[in-house]
C-alpha cells in the first residue's frame, strides 16, 4: 500500500449500467422535477434494460433521497409485469398439456 | 393446471420453513426455487452458526440447509429446485418457469390457495466512479465464486462495508488464499458482531473505520482504490485520501428485500431504513394486505437466517390455518416461535430490529392489515 496526497479527478460515474445512464443525468432529472424512482426512469430510461432496474433502482433512490425527497416519496416505482425476469421466447412455445390450445396452421 | 394448498416461492432457510410447517399442518404444499438446489444462501455459509440448539448452533450454513431439505421432503413438501416464479395472473394463477431441460416444455401455470413468499434480498451497490470496472462485485458473489464453485475472485481484496457479510467474506477469502487488504466503513465502528471482526483483527486485517472508497482506477480491471476519510456527512474529506494497490473490491453494502413479485401481487409496501428499505408490510401472522398473500424472511425486513427460519415457520402454520389446516396445539407452537423471535432480536444488534419489525406490525394493524388467524 502506499499513502499519497490525492485528488480524484472530476468523474460522473454509470448509475444504470444496462442503460448507461450517468449520476448527473439523474440529477438532472431531479432538477427538472423528477421526485420517484419510477419519474426518473420515465425521463431518463435508468432502470428500463434488460435487469429491470435491480440495482439502480436502489441508487436512484439513494440520490432522490440525498437531494432531500422524503423516502416514501423516493422509492415509488413502477409495479413488476409478468414476466419479472427476462426469459427466452422459446419458454413460451409450450405450455402444460391440459392448456394447451391447438393454434390454427398458416 | 397444477393445484396445490399452499405455494412457498423461494427455498431458503425462510421458505423451507413455511413449506415444513404448512406441510406438517397437512397442507399440500408446492415449494419453488430459481436456483439447481434448495437452501438458499445457507448453501455458501461455511462458518459455524452461534447462538441457540434451536437455531442449529455449532452447525455449518450448508449442513443446516441439507437437514432443513431432508424435513420438507418427510414432510411432504413437493420441492421443485430450479424454477422460477414469472409472476401471477388474474384469478390466481401463478406462471412457473422451469430451467432444468433447455428442450423440454418449461412453463407451467399452477393455482394455490395460499401463496407464501419468500423471495429474500437482492445486495446493494455503491456507485463511486470507476463501480464498474471489472474486480467490483458485490460481497455475495464473491461468496458464490469462492464457496460454491471454488473460484478466488482476487488475490488482492479490499471490502467495503463492516457488517456481518464483509467481515465473514473476507475471513473466508483469507482462508482460501487470497490477501484481505483492509474493511472499510463510513460508520466509526464495526458493524457487524465482533466475534467475526476478531478473526480478521487477529490476522492484522486493517479495518478503516470513518472511511470510504472514493475511486476505483484500472485500464481494464481494478488496479488501484483511492480510500478517504468521511466527514459527519460521509463526504471525503479532502487531504485523507491513500492509495491501495488490489485488484478486487468487494461491496458489503447491505441488502434490500426483492419486493417484485409481493408488489404484483397489489401488497403495501412501505420504506423501513432499519430492514433494507421498501418492504411489504405485514402483520404478525406473516400476512400481507393480499389476504391470500405471507412474506418471511429477508423479503420481510433483512435480518438473519434464524429469524428467517423462525418468520417463515410463523408464515406456514398460518398459511396452512387459513387453509382450514392444523390444530390447536399450533398456538402454543406460534408463541413459542414468537418468543424465539423475541430472543433473536434482542442485544446490541437485535434490539433495532425488533423495533423495526414492531413499527411495521402497528402500521400494519393501522392500516387493518389483520391475517385471517389472528
Amino acid at each position: 500500500m502506499t499513502q499519497q496526497e490525492h485528488t480524484a479527478p472530476i468523474t460522473d460515474p454509470i448509475i444504470c449500467r444496462c442503460e448507461e445512464i450517468r449520476k448527473s443525468e439523474i440529477l438532472q432529472a431531479i432538477e427538472m422535477g423528477c421526485r420517484s424512482v419510477t419519474a426518473i426512469k420515465k425521463y431518463t430510461r435508468a432502470g428500463m434494460g434488460v435487469c429491470q432496474g435491480r440495482t439502480c433502482a436502489r441508487l436512484i433512490e439513494q440520490i432522490l433521497i440525498a437531494s432531500g425527497i422524503s423516502p416514501q416519496a423516493a422509492v415509488a416505482r413502477d409495479k413488476a409485469r409478468f414476466p419479472i425476469v427476462p426469459c427466452p421466447i422459446s419458454a413460451f412455445n409450450g405450455s402444460d398439456k391440459e392448456d394447451q390450445v391447438d393454434a390454427p396452421s398458416i | 393446471m397444477k393445484c396445490a394448498d399452499i405455494l412457498v416461492i423461494g427455498g431458503g432457510p425462510g421458505g423451507l420453513g413455511a413449506a415444513i410447517e404448512a406441510a406438517k399442518a397437512g397442507a399440500s404444499v408446492l415449494l419453488v426455487d430459481e436456483n439447481p438446489r434448495m437452501g438458499g444462501q445457507l448453501y455458501k455459509q461455511i462458518h459455524k452458526f452461534f447462538g441457540s440448539q434451536t437455531h442449529y448452533a455449532g452447525q455449518r450454513g450448508f449442513d443446516i440447509a441439507d437437514t432443513l431439505i431432508a424435513e420438507a421432503a418427510r414432510a411432504g413438501v413437493e420441492l421443485l429446485p430450479q424454477t422460477r416464479a414469472l409472476g401471477c395472473f388474474d384469478e390466481g394463477q401463478f406462471a412457473l418457469l422451469s430451467l432444468a431441460n433447455q428442450d423440454a416444455t418449461r412453463l407451467r401455470t399452477m393455482k394455490a390457495r395460499r401463496v407464501i413468499l419468500a423471495t429474500g434480498a437482492k445486495e446493494n451497490a455503491v456507485a463511486f466512479p470507476g463501480w464498474t470496472l471489472p474486480g467490483v462485485m458485490t460481497a455475495g458473489a464473491a461468496q458464490t465464486l469462492a464457496n460454491i464453485y471454488g473460484v478466488l475472485p482476487g488475490k488482492r481484496i479490499l471490502i467495503l462495508g463492516s457488517g456481518n457479510v464483509g467481515l465473514i467474506v473476507g475471513y473466508q477469502l483469507m482462508q482460501a488464499g487470497a490477501q484481505v487488504l483492509g474493511i472499510v466503513d463510513v460508520l466509526p465502528s464495526v458493524h457487524g458482531y465482533e466475534v467475526h471482526a476478531a478473526k480478521l483483527r487477529r490476522a492484522n486485517v486493517p479495518i478503516y473505520l470513518g472511511s470510504t472508497v472514493v475511486e476505483a482506477r484500472g485500464e481494464t480491471r481494478v488496479q488501484q482504490v483511492i480510500i478517504g476519510q468521511v466527514d459527519a456527512c460521509f463526504q471525503p474529506i479532502e487531504g485523507t485520501h491513500q492509495t491501495i494497490e488490489c485488484d478486487t473490491v468487494l461491496l458489503a453494502v447491505g441488502l434490500s428485500p426483492r419486493t417484485e413479485i409481493a408488489a404484483m401481487f397489489g401488497c403495501d409496501m412501505t420504506f423501513e431504513r432499519r430492514l433494507g428499505g421498501l418492504m411489504p408490510i405485514h402483520d404478525e401472522t406473516m400476512c400481507t394486505s393480499n389476504q391470500t398473500i405471507y412474506v418471511c424472511g429477508d423479503l420481510a425486513g433483512v435480518e438473519e437466517a434464524s429469524t428467517a427460519l423462525d418468520e417463515g415457520r410463523l408464515a406456514g402454520i398460518h398459511a396452512a390455518a387459513a387453509c382450514g389446516y392444523g390444530d390447536e396445539a399450533r398456538h402454543a407452537r406460534v408463541a413459542a416461535l414468537q418468543s424465539s423471535l423475541n430472543t433473536l432480536r434482542s442485544g446490541m444488534h437485535g434490539q433495532p430490529r425488533k423495533e423495526a419489525k414492531n413499527d411495521i406490525l402497528q402500521l400494519a394493524h393501522r392500516k387493518g392489515i389483520v391475517g385471517e388467524t389472528i
